[in-house]
Order: structure tokens, then sequence, then C-alpha cells
């Protein structure tokens, strides 16, 4: 590229935030087209998110550990309430599903090892398991989903854990996508479809309706599964408070509540930035829920959308999660969005930190696709390695953090740890806004 | 907790206690299968004490007296290759996740997900099912002498399912290569977004049938109450008739007369959702 035009705002020209240069584009491309713009990735407008929480560190009030010497443990159970054989995971943090089809086979194979050096684990997604991630992968959560794509009997026993998909935080109330480009013949093999189709996956399951029917579907899993097995429920962030309340009543031993800042594959834009809830306004009503049912760390609560650092980690543990999960931070691990790829990224019209054309399957980084070309770009041993660096620093940061605020277990931080910077994050989050006793919201209904 | 069926070894319950759950069902019309007791009556249970020449190596659960979790994990890790189920009582889940050639055989009325997932078993309910008979079977024969709720062979992969009854609604929804015959009427949405496998249905169907199917094919002999999203009635070829001469067949109904193939007509994907564009906006 030659060197770009001047700042329009170097000019004196000011641009208009309702119709600002993406909503123009947007326009733009929708006379052009006439379809609706999909996209991989979450939510981009700015949202009250952990960043406007602060830990209150340790001083006279209270006692902090010392850093790197004094033990800050970060195991955590997941499903012990009826499954035998509950996950026992060395660290809090999570891959998040997400489908063979979706990612390459090198992708999922890379995430299982990562996940699996460090001790934690990852999950299938809307698509099937393949033996690839199977084997990499030491504890492996099978998603059901409402597609049931490659959903099998033998595969489902090979799991390690069950999680029933209900939603998403990227598109509550929606299905999946998956475009003709990325339909390879193996992907329509496993999904049992054309190749080359523009797919579109169910948004409802297909033999249950309501909590009552998921209780019935969920001893089926266990009967099936001779109640070995945890069964986590995914849902995206809305109504959370009774969406968890009735995950909980249909027998879920794990709830998974994804914020609107989550990842997708492929979703209307639409769809990413005006349904759901932020993560941060979710957890509360999750815990709320959970401590209602005197279940708060018995079902344990894992909560996804948005997170990136050791901070988001320990501010969503303080807030009462029991683990998270990471779906973008880890394909960025990986080598999304790297600037090395900058001219292939500007050749999609796109650039490194920009790239969200999950659903296009050209992703430079081959991580996104089906092109067998790109997809050899990633080396799963790699990559994994890669993978499990950022877990390892997630946790050192988590614990740093835990131990500045006197704990000697990450899951003992809890709301009194935190303040908000804002109001909005401060009712949300139902912490008092840094300096004030002041909770915003407090004393209504949830 | 199991018995083996011996006199005098059939648990607790007597007949006298729940004689309504012995099933009564008769199978319809069409079907001319050679099942000794089409009426749910097994061989040797006429009352307490019952014996049992000739079928020792059948073991009988009764779940008035014990658990399906008892059955289940029996038939998980089966020590015998045939098994019969009394007074079922509408369980949900009885013989769920089987994954071996077994013969069993439901003598009453099954709840949700009866026979969930077979992946190899001849398993035949001699009753009614509720919802999501045999959903995501992969291999097998589930037969229902009775009727069925909601979801008959939901995602199924593959095997034959016959419903001697009728089904309700959503029947062979989002079918992934299971055969289902219907020996009466199925209810509205069903076979939506089938992907593939076959759905045959001997009496009526209801509304919105194939709403936004794939590969799945679809023949009823009856009345169509509508076609959903991109399904349409299509031409029945001579490899049509033959295989579905050969489907009625392998459900036991002889493919003759108001049951020739001639008879159905067939229906499956335009194909024109396949591709997402903007003129189809009204169609999703
Ligand atoms: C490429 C990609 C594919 C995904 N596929 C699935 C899926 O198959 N099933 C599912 O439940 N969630 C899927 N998700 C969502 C993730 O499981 C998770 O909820 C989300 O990524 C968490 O938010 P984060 O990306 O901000 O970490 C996918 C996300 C991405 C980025």
């Amino acid at each position: 590229m030659t060197g770009y035009p001047p700042d329009p705002a170097s000019l004196g020209l000011r641009e208009s935030h309702t119709f600002d240069r993406a909503t123009i584009a947007g326009i733009q491309r929708a006379a052009m087209t006439g379809v609706y713009d999909i996209r991989g990735g979450g939510a981009k407008r700015r949202l009250p998110h952990f960043d406007d929480l602060l830990f209150l560190g340790a001083s006279m009030s209270r006692y902090p550990l010392e850093g790197y010497r004094e033990r800050c443990d970060t195991d955590v159970v997941l499903g012990d309430r009826n499954a035998k054989y509950p996950l026992r995971l060395a660290i809090p943090v999570t891959i998040a599903g997400m489908s063979f089809g979706a990612l390459s086979a090198q992708a999922k194979e890379a995430l299982g090892r990562g996940a699996s050096e460090v001790g934690t684990s990852t999950t299938t997604g809307d698509g099937g398991m393949t033996p690839e991630e199977r084997g990499q992968s030491k504890h492996l959560v099978y998603q059901y989903l409402p597609s049931r794509y490659g959903m099998n009997p033998t595969d489902l026993r090979k799991a390690d854990a069950i999680e029933v998909v209900l939603g998403q935080g990227a598109k509550p109330g929606g299905g999946g996508m998956l475009l003709g480009q990325k339909i390879s013949d193996r992907v329509a093999q496993m999904r049992t479809l054309p190749a080359g189709i523009d797919q579109r996956s169910a948004c409802r399951h297909p033999d249950w309706t309501g909590p009552d029917d998921l209780a019935i579907k969920i001893l089926e899993l266990r009967e099936i599964t001779d109640w070995e097995k945890p069964i986590y429920v995914k849902i995206g962030a809305s109504r959370t408070y009774y969406d968890v309340k009735l995950a909980v009543a249909s027998g879920a031993d794990v709830v998974v509540v994804d914020g609107m800042q989550g990842g997708t594959a492929a979703t209307q834009d639409v769809f990413i930035e005006h349904v759901g809830i932020p993560t941060l306004a979710a957890i509360p009503q999750a815990v709320q829920a959970l401590r209602e049912l005197g279940l708060h760390r018995k079902v344990q609560l894992v909560v996804s959308g948005g997170i990136r650092t050791g901070a988001d980690v320990a501010k969503a543990m303080a807030l009462g999660a029991d683990a998270v999960a990471i779906g973008t931070a880890a394909l960025i691990a990986l080598g999304d969005n790297d600037p090395r790829y900058a001219d292939e990224y500007a050749a999609l019209g796109s650039a490194a930190g920009f790239y969200d054309d999950f659903q296009d399957g050209r992703d430079p980084a081959g991580i996104t696709t089906q092109d067998p070309e790109l997809a050899v770009r990633l080396d799963p041993a790699e990559g994994g390695r890669r993978l499990a660096n950022y877990l390892r620093v997630l946790t050192m940061e988590a614990q740093t953090i835990a131990r500045a605020c006197g704990k000697s277990h990450v899951r003992n931080l809890e709301p009194e740890d935190l303040v908000a910077l804002t109001i909005e994050s401060a009712a949300m989050a139902r912490v008092p806004l840094a300096g004030t006793t002041w909770i915003p919201g407090q004393g209504g209904l949830l | 907790m199991r018995y083996e069926q011996e006199a005098g070894a059939r648990g607790r319950g007597s007949e006298a206690e729940i004689p309504s759950d012995r099933a009564t069902v008769e199978a319809p019309q069409p079907f001319r299968i050679g099942e000794s007791d089409p009426a749910g009556t097994p061989a040797g249970a006429a009352g307490a004490g019952a014996s049992t020449a000739g079928t020792a190596s059948t073991v009988t659960f009764d779940l008035g007296a014990t658990t399906v979790r008892a059955l289940n994990s029996e038939l998980h890790a089966p020590s015998a290759t045939s098994y019969e189920v009394l007074r079922p009582q509408g369980a949900h889940a009885i013989a769920a996740g089987v994954h071996a050639p077994l013969t069993i055989d439901i003598r009453g009325h099954a709840g949700y997900y009866c026979a969930g997932m077979n992946d190899g078993a001849t398993i035949t309910v001699h009753g009614n099912v509720g919802t999501g008979v045999a959903e995501n079977m992969m291999s097998g024969l589930v037969r229902v002498r009775g009727d069925a709720s909601q979801s008959v062979g939901a995602t199924g992969h593959g095997g034959l399912l016959v419903i001697e009854g009728s089904a309700s609604m959503r029947c062979g929804i989002s079918m992934k290569g299971i055969d289902i015959v219907v020996g009466g009427d199925i209810g509205p949405m069903s076979a939506f977004m089938a992907q593939a496998g076959r759905l045959v249905v001997c009496g009526d169907a209801g509304d919105g049938l194939g709403d936004s199917i794939y590969e799945a094919r679809i023949y009823v002999r009856g009345a169509v109450g509508g076609l959903g999203a991109d399904c349409v009635e299509k031409e029945q070829r001579p490899e049509h008739l033959a295989e579905l001469a050969e489907l009625l067949t392998a459900a036991g109904i002889e493919p003759v007369g108001e049951y020739a193939p001639g008879r159905f007509r067939r229906y499956g994907s335009a194909r024109r959702l396949y591709h997402f564009a903007a003129h189809n906006s009204t169609a999703y």
C-alpha cells in the first residue's frame, strides 16, 4: 500500500456519530447486495465490561499474600452434582465450543493440545467431534446442539462432559450458519449435508421444548452415558436470571452463560450487535439465581463473552463464576489477526486487527477455514504451545490479583473485592461505584 | 435388579395390580408381519407364576419393580441377547443408548426417548410411545405397534423405524439418514429440515410438511395438509417406486393393492434455499 489519505478530522471534517463511516458503509453494502451482513466475532460496540471494574487490593483492612510464593490455587471441579466422573481442571479457564467446520481440523487439534498442556478442557461445536480433537484433548466437552450435526452415541460416550447448547451470547435465539465456501466434503459428510450449500442450523432443539422436556432430555443423556458425565447447559445471556433457574431445574450440573460480546463463526451483524445483554450484566443474575436455589458452587457457573486477560478471569470469578471459557482470545493466541498476514488481510478488504470474516473461509491465518492450503499454515503443535502459553499467562495474572486481594484460591475472590468505574457497570455488576457505597438499582426485583 | 424369565420370578407386581399397563394396541390394517402376539401379551406372562418354557434366554425386567437405570445399565453391558420389559408404565428413556444387536420387547406404553440413539438393536414397543422415540437412531430396527407422540426418529442417522399407528408433530424432524415408515397419519411440521433418509406415510400428513428440507425423500399415500418452504412434489421415477416397495416390505407392509407404491406421492427439496439470496427473504 502507498500511504493513507490524510485524516479527515485534520481537515476540520466532523464525522457523524449517527451516520459514522461504518454505518454508511453498511447502508452502501446493503443497497448494493440486497443481503444482510454475516460475519464472525462478537459485538463491536462499546459495552459496560470488565474494564469498568477495579479490584480493591489488600492493605490495612485486608491481608495480601506474597506474590509468586504463597500458594494461590486455581483448580476447579465441574459437574460433581450427579456425574460419576466430574471434570477436574487445573485452571479455571476453559476453551469454548467452536465447531469443526467453522474452524479447520488443525485449529481444533491445536486447541486440544494447548488446553491439555495446562490441564483444562476444550469443547466440540456445531459439527461433531473429530478424531484429531478427541485425540489431543485430555478433557473434551461434547456439545449437544439443535442441529445435532455429527451427533452420535459413540462420540457421546467418548466425551468427558456433555454441553446442551440452548444459545450463544452472540445470538441468543438464533441458530448457526455455515456458508457454502466452508462446507468442504469432510464437513458436509460429518453434517450429512450436500457440499457447498449455505447451511443454516436450527435454533430450536428437534425433540424437546421448554424446561420440563429438557429435564427428560437430560435424563436420557445421563441414561445413555450411564450417569458418568457432567451435563452442562449453555445459554446466551438475555433473561439470565430466569434461564439459569430453569436450566438448573432441568438438571444442569454446570451452567454456561455466554454474554453478548461472545464470538461467533457466522451470524448476522444485526443479531450480534442488538440481541442479548453484556457479560457483566449476566453474571450477577446467574449468581443470584444459583444462590436462591441454594446451589451456588454446587452447580458450577462458567462465564464467557469477552474474556481477554487474567484480570477479566479474576473479575468474572469475583462476581461468582467458577470458571470462564474463551473463544476469540484462544483463536488470537493461535494466530488469528496476526499482522504478519497484513497484505493478505488487505487483499480481502480487511486488516490485521479487524478481520472478522470467519464465515468466508479465506482466513489468511488458516484458522477459520476449510481450505487445505490455508489450513496447513497453522501447525497444531506450535499453535497448541502458543495457546498453552497464553492460558498460563491468564492464570498467573488471575493469581496475581487474587494474592493481592489476600486469597489463597482464585475462587475466593468475591464481589466485595470489586468496585465499579461507571454507574452503568456498578448497576450491572452490582458492586459499588468506586469511592462510594452506591450500587445503583439495588432494591429492584432482580 | 433383573429377573430371569422363570416360573414365579416376575417380581413383586402381579398381573392384577396394574392391568391397564398391559398394552392392548392392535396392529393397524396394513401390517402383515409375522408377529406371534399382536396384542402384546408376552409368552408365559398370563399371570404370576407364568412358565417360560422355551424362552429361558430372555431376560425380563419388570419396571413396576425395578428401575429404568437398572434396565439400561444391563442393556449397555448385556449378558443376554434377548430382553423383555414388563410394565413400562410410560417411563422415559427406556432402552436408550443400546449399542449391541439385542432383541428387546417392551410390553406396554413408553414415555419420552424410548430406544433413543439405538445403535443396532431390534426394539419393539407393544404399545404407544411419547416424544422422540428412537431419536438419533444410528442403526437397527425400532417398531412401535401403537401410536407415537412428537419428534419421531428426530435426527436419526440410520436404521428403520416403524410406527404402526399414527405419529404426531415433527415426525422425522432433522432426520439424517434414518428410514421411517408410518402406518397411519403424521402431524404438522414433519420432516422439518430433514437432511437425508426416507419418510413413508401410509395415511395423511399435516401442514408444513418438509419445511426447509434438504435431501431426504418423503412418500405420502394420503392427503398433505400443506408443504413447507422449499418442499415440492416430485416425480415418482422407477427407482423411487422400487425403493418405496422395499421400505414398505421391510416395515411389514405388502406393497400391493391399496399400498402399491404407485398410490404414494413423492416430495422433496426444490433446493431453492440452498444459497442465501435476497429474493428468498419471504421464504425464510
Ligand atoms: C469461530 C467460532 C465458532 C464458534 N462455534 C460455536 C459453536 O459451534 N457452538 C457454540 O455453542 N458456540 C460457538 N461459538 C461461541 C463460543 O463457544 C463462545 O461462546 C464465545 O466465543 C465466547 O466469547 P469470546 O469469543 O468473547 O471468548 C463460536 C465462537 C467462535 C469465535
